[in-house]
């Protein structure tokens, strides 16, 4: 199996108000098609992780490849590039822009990366929307529908480029248990159907024991 | 690559989207600009006709024989007192004629130099008026009254009549308004004048001179040249003053200096003898332009202001657009633009506005006793100033978009996600 996403030796200190040693020497990879969860007590620097591992947080000590590249010390603008193709984000809160229609901001990433027309980045988000059930709501504002439904607007505008690997923090965390259930079923359709890969940092048990591998983690170290 | 389609798509929702703060910036920048080019189109229309009222009626070279001493005393080529110290006293002026040693030559040489517009003969003199037993001192300018309504706007300083009817009438004149009051006098009345050598000669009354200038008005009065040779006896070669115009005023004061050597002539350009005026123009300038950028940064402010806000109300949407994928320098580009839409629709507002409001002045009356000429408020729109009102609408907003827009660049995605 091929590796999407790797660490090696993965540090990183806060250095606000004291210096602290949030993660310490993490070691992990993530293959294609697998669906993983980070779990860990609330301050276990899981979240941190994350953003290291989604090239917003450059400020790390170690490694950290992409479809095996390296992609440590890169630009600002080569790193914008690789979120934008490769990385898909779900967030807890489900972060779509207010002013724009639901189609609009699934298409927003593909028309960045600006390799189709634009009449085909609209049907690929269509049939985002279709495959989620939610192609009803194309036309409307995003600040006109529910959290559950926001949530899976997110997860289309994170598969809109195809992405090698999607990233989750506490994706379920917001919504109710029909909800919940709902977005992690989609996730685990999309690892088996399209064979994507996914990274999901969580607190619900329920959640994490779905998935075909748990990364727990405590005090700033990976112990399973 | 920057994808200029998406960035002004984005740009223009969070516009209309705060329509109305976007508004009150982009009227900002309108009031900012509009007042520029009304401001700088009414000053400048003042400028021009404070300058015409004195410019327009003087020559660009004014030549003449100055009388004055001798400049070296013929003691001074006496070698043997060389290096004595001398003192003549009572030295008279330098016995020399008032007109101009071939004035008609003169004249023919400098119409050949490219740079001469024209240059026009004419016969100055001092008369009386008389009135009865009454006389008024006075000045009678001969002229080629067609030539100088060509050159120098005579006619815009004519008031009844007209230069035709000087040039055409034998014996006529074009008399002060200041003297007809005195005298009573209207339209085709004659009075009688005297030159200085005694005399009385009879000139009918063709028009009336008013230039604004009541002393002026008061003493000067035109006639034919060949009626003012006439009166005094002189030939018609008798030429005291020749007035230059030329088509470039920069040219003045070289082209005096090289007259006043080659023809051993006084020939004073208008720059030297009108220098007060330059200043008055330039300190108008300078306050229209102080007013006007006052504006326009305090447009500036607020727009600035606005995009402050909009970035902290924006920040959510800053962090996901960064998250999924657009760097900090699309983020800066869409606040930038955003500016720059703002910058420009007040802008070309402004200058409609400004436009509209000059022409609006330029139709109001205002007539004034001093200057004859003028009948509305003086406007003068030149392209320039819509030029230059826009770029400054430009820069402004540049500037103003450019800090709030930095701040848009730097803000760090994972601080805001986390929601620390």
């Amino acid at each position: 199996m091929n590796t999407v996403l790797e660490a090696k030796h993965i540090n990183k200190y806060f250095k606000n108000p004291v210096l602290f040693h949030v993660l310490k020497d993490i070691n992990f990879e993530v293959k294609k098609g697998e669906f993983a969860s980070i779990m860990g007590k609330s301050g276990c620097g899981k979240s941190t992780l994350l953003y290291i591992l989604s090239t917003m947080d450059t400020d790390y000590d170690g490694e950290l490849y992409l479809d095996n590249n390296l992609i440590t010390g890169s630009d600002n603008k080569h790193l914008s590039y690789m979120r934008n193709k490769h990385i898909g984000f779900v967030f807890q809160f489900h972060y779509l822009l207010t002013e724009f229609t639901i189609l609009e901001n699934v298409m927003l990433p593909a028309k960045k990366l600006g390799e189709k027309s634009n009449q085909e980045i609209e049907h690929d988000a269509m049939e985002k929307l279709k495959m989620l059930n939610i192609e009803h709501l194309a036309p409307k504002r995003a600040s006109r529908v529910s959290g559950g439904e926001k949530q899976r607007v997110a997860i289309a505008r994170a598969l809109i480029n195809n992405p090698s690997i999607i990233m989750g923090d506490e994706p379920t965390g917001n919504l109710d248990s029909h909800n919940a259930e709902n977005v992690f079923n989609i996730f685990k359709q999309l690892s088996e159907e399209e064979n994507l890969s996914l990274l999901i940092v969580t607190h619900d048990e329920d959640f994490a024991k779905k998935t075909d591998r748990i990364i727990q983690m405590e005090d700033g170290k990976i112990i399973v | 690559m920057v994808n200029w389609s998406i960035i002004l798509n984005i740009a223009k929702t969070h516009l209309l989207t705060k329509i109305k703060q976007t508004s009150i910036a982009a009227l900002g920048v309108t009031f900012g600009i509009g007042s520029y080019i009304t401001l700088v189109s009414f000053m400048t229309g003042l400028n021009t006709m404070l300058d015409d009222l004195i410019l327009n009626q003087t020559p660009h070279i004014h030549i003449y024989n100055k009388i004055e001493p001798s400049e070296t005393q013929p003691i001074s080529l006496y070698d043997k007192l060389k290096d004595n110290f001398t003192i003549v006293h009572s030295i008279k002026p330098k016995l020399s004629q008032k007109k101009i040693h071939n004035g008609l030559p003169i004249i023919k040489y400098l119409e050949q130099n490219k740079e001469v517009k024209g240059a026009l003969p004419q016969v100055k003199t001092q008369i009386f008026y008389m009135a009865g037993s009454i006389e008024l001192a006075g000045n009678l300018t001969g002229i080629n009254p067609l030539d100088e309504v060509e050159f120098f706007n005579l006619g815009d300083y004519i008031v009844d009549g007209s230069a035709e009817a000087l040039q055409n009438t034998d014996n006529s004149i074009l008399l002060g308004i200041e003297i007809a009051k005195k005298m009573a006098l209207k339209v085709g009345d004659r009075i009688q004048v005297s030159p200085i050598n005694g005399g009385v000669f009879p000139l009918k009354i063709v028009g009336f001179y008013q230039s604004g200038i009541s002393e002026l008005d008061a003493v000067q009065s035109f006639s034919n040249i060949k009626t003012v040779q006439r009166i005094l006896g002189e030939a018609n070669n008798y030429i005291t003053d020749v007035n230059v115009k030329l088509y470039d005023i920069e040219n003045a004061m070289t082209l005096a200096q090289d007259i006043q050597q080659q023809f051993n002539l006084k020939a004073v350009d208008i720059k030297t003898a009108n220098a007060q005026f330059e200043t008055g123009t330039d300190i108008r300038n300078l306050i229209t332009y102080a007013v006007s950028v006052t504006l326009l940064i305090v447009a500036g402010f607020g727009i600035y202001n606005i995009l402050n806000m909009l970035i902290y109300e924006k920040m959510n949407d800053i962090a996901i657009l960064k998250a999924i994928g657009f760097s900090g320098k699309d983020v800066q580009l869409i606040f930038m633009s955003q500016a720059m839409i703002i910058g420009f629709v007040g802008g070309v507002l402004g200058l409609l506005i400004g436009y509209g409001l000059s022409s609006l002045i330029a139709t109001i009356p205002f007539e004034t006793e001093a200057m004859p000429t003028v009948e509305t408020y003086p406007i003068d729109i030149q392209p320039s100033f819509f030029i230059i009102g826009f770029t400054f609408a430009m820069l402004s907003t540049f500037l103003a978009g450019y800090l709030p827009s930095r701040k848009a660049k730097k803000i760090d995605p994972v601080t805001i996600i986390r929601g620390l």
